[in-house]
């Protein structure tokens, strides 16, 4: 997994609550056995206004004009900056990829859906909760200033503003080391194989039936 | 020493070891695996050289990309194709037991689970689907993960967790009659919201959980995802051990008594402490219609489509009216006069017999609708399949004018042939009426199954209670 420490980027504005992962990256394009190559169908059914499908050409296909992301100025956006529950509904992996391949490293928003938010961290890609005034405050700024950026910093946890200000954000000590170090989670847990090991056999011998599964 | 929720001794029981900031390992006692969140995962072990912790623990069956007609044809999408045979293959060089797209058991992944007697009381359960919670029916604790935590849990059949806190949903009293689970689980994501048990793991009590099947109260935690939570639960009692008792992968003889007397501790104490309740009552909860583009936008089936003017938080009703565009539909439209192109019923939320049963009785005797350009049934698995043709379900499905389909999860989520064309109405079974879910520019209502067998029969939603049956 990619470390993740600091980041100093443009940011790009979606004002929608309750972005689902159906719209992240729709399910036609869950059929690829690959964890790459999601980032051009990122956000296809509003980004495009044609019908997707995988292994598409869409530097051809029409763009929406009226979605944020196809405007000019948030080109080579690194930051999303988004309302309540971004990220709800299915599992799919594939949302965090397609952010991550389209260019996104964080994501700032009030909430995150909780399977999702996990797999961002599973990817190296930063999703921060800051308080509802702040993000009132970043969208302002964001649709006033031309070229916004923010600057991130992990270690510290903050996000500071090119109008000044600094806000403090926190998530979990663990996923903050396993960003700041690029850790693998399976590795660490690998760590720990006689403590499992251990256990399993404890869970065995008072569930025994758990352990006796028919061939099929 | 206080009680324990359920949810707590599940855990407490599946914890291998906690560090000072509550990161916990989490032994995982199955997964269940489909063709779209493990590809990746699967290669993940083998490019790390890494071999599954224990095989007997996974089961694996292709449920989301398989068609639902001329499956001895096989699957003409070469891109759907190659996935589920790299499920295959996978399961295959790796060791997983794996149910064949022709293969009788073949189903929805959460409905063949505990058709197999795979979901077991007590157990952790984990899948690359967020509809996993359907599990926490049978009193495990069960949640969708993402593709890689399916390689994590592969490699080393334990997840890093941190503890949710507990929600209890209490639904006191007695449904009506023509009430169902889904219009339960309905009226719960209303009343809370999409986000509103985000952080918890939910568990439903009340006289009217009780009183459901267990394919009710399947239906009832599928959905705790749409609440926002990850894992929904309901304690043991007869009807769960009832329902295991004698399938392929329950236990047997002798130690089927010690796991029943294992089971029969799984409820909560009743000095456990919840973090925060929620009660409903059964009696006044209506048969449920979705109007908009998230879960929570549901109303009673004699209301109207809302009205954003009246919504105060800015958010949420740029929200209602973005719904409205996208569903093309006005306020205070009654949802009565709302008028569906295709009917769908099936999925993991109501695609197992009594889903069934329950629309065929209102079906029986009766047309679809001229305005209904397809209505179709598929079933959530072969054996539900076997069971409802027994039943003689299917010939009064088609005598009505449904198709009648092999099993998968199908139009829920339009990964196969099934779908919505742009600007069709959907009076849909399933679970998400996100934009775009049933197929792009199609517009979902979500409704049980009885409500979706009398619009079909229709032409509009009407409330199911209006039909003799």
């Amino acid at each position: 997994m990619e470390k993740f420490a600091q980041l100093d980027g443009l940011v790009a504005p979606l004002d929608r609550s309750n972005v689902d992962t159906d719209a992240i990256i729709p399910k036609q394009f869950l059929k690829s056995i690959k964890r790459t190559g999601f980032g051009p169908f990122l956000f296809d059914e509003w980004r495009y206004l044609d019908h997707g499908e995988p292994d598409m050409d869409c530097s051809e296909r029409p763009r929406n004009p009226d979605f944020i992301l196809n405007q000019p100025r948030y080109q080579g956006a690194q930051i999303l900056l988004t309302r309540e529950n971004f990220g709800c509904g299915s599992s799919r992996e594939h949302a965090p990829w397609a952010l991550l391949d389209y260019g996104f490293r964080a994501l700032i928003g009030p909430s995150f859906a909780d399977i999702f938010r996990n797999n961002c961290y599973k990817n190296g890609v930063l999703p921060l909760t800051l308080a509802p005034a702040e993000i009132e405050q970043l969208f302002r700024e964001v649709a006033a200033i031309p070229g916004y950026r923010l600057q991130i910093d992990l270690e510290s946890e903050t996000v500071s503003t090119p109008t000044g200000a600094t806000f403090q954000f926190s998530i979990d000590p663990f996923r903050r080391q396993c960003l700041l170090n690029g850790l693998d989670d399976i590795d660490l847990t690998l760590q720990h194989v006689a403590e499992i090991t251990a256990f399993e056999e404890r869970h065995r011998q008072a569930n025994p039936w758990l352990f006796r599964n028919p061939e099929i | 020493m206080t009680g324990r929720t359920l949810y707590e001794k599940i855990w407490d029981s599946h914890v291998v070891r906690c560090d000072s900031d509550g990161t916990c390992l989490l032994y995982v006692d199955r997964q269940l695996v489909h063709e779209v969140t493990s590809p990746q995962a699967f290669e993940g072990l083998r490019l790390a050289g890494r071999k599954p912790w224990r095989v007997d623990a996974s089961l694996a069956v292709p449920d989301h990309n398989v068609p639902t007609v001329d499956r001895l044809l096989g699957i003409s999408d070469p891109i759907s194709r190659l996935q589920v045979e790299t499920l295959e293959k996978n399961c295959t060089e790796f060791g997983i037991p794996l149910f064949k797209m022709n293969d009788i058991r073949q189903g929805i992944v959460h409905v063949i689970g505990p058709e197999q007697g795979a979901t077991l009381p007590g157990m952790t359960i984990v899948c690359g689907d967020s509809h996993t919670a359907t599990h926490g029916a049978f009193a495990t604790l069960a949640f969708g993960i993402g593709t890689s935590e399916v390689e994590h849990v592969l490699a080393t059949q334990c997840l890093l967790q941190k503890k949710s806190k507990n929600l209890l949903i209490s639904v006191d009293g007695q449904l009506g009659p023509g009430v169902t689970a889904k219009d339960i689980i309905l009226a719960i994501i209303g009343q809370i919201g999409t986000a509103g048990a985000t952080g918890y793991t939910i568990e439903y009590a009340g006289a009217a959980i009780r009183a459901l099947s267990m394919e009710g109260r399947m239906t009832i935690c599928n959905m705790s995802i749409e609440a926002g939570a990850r894992a929904g639960l309901v304690a043991v009692d007869d009807k769960t051990i009832d329902y295991l008792q004698g399938r392929p992968f329950a236990p047997q003889g002798g130690e089927w008594e010690q796991a029943v007397a294992a089971w029969r501790q799984l409820t909560s104490d009743a000095d456990a402490c919840f973090d925060r309740t929620v009660q409903l009552d059964a009696a006044i909860i209506q048969p449920h219609v979705s109007w908009g583009t998230s879960p929570e936008m549901v109303v009673p089936v004699d209301g109207c489509v809302p009205d954003p003017a009246a919504e105060p938080n800015p958010v949420k009703r740029k929200g209602m009216e973005d719904a409205l565009v996208y569903m093309d539909l006005q306020p205070g439209t009654r949802i009565v006069d709302i008028r569906p192109d295709k009917v769908f019923i099936g999925s993991c939320t109501n695609g197992r017999i009594e889903d069934l049963r329950a629309a065929a009785a209102v079906l029986k005797g009766r047309k679809i609708a001229a305005n209904i350009k397809l209505a179709m049934v598929v079933p959530g698995s072969g054996l539900v399949k076997q069971q409802a043709e027994a039943e003689g379900l299917d010939t009064i499905f088609t005598n009505a004018g449904f198709e009648w389909r092999e099993p998968g999860c199908s139009m829920c989520l339009a990964m196969n042939a099934d779908r919505l064309e742009p600007k069709e109405r959907s009076a849909s079974t399933s679970n998400r009426n996100f934009e775009g879910r049933q197929g792009q520019g199609g517009r979902t209502h979500l409704v049980s199954p009885a409500m979706a067998a009398a619009a079909a029969v229709a032409g509009h939603f009407i409330d199911v209670r209006e039909l003799e049956i």
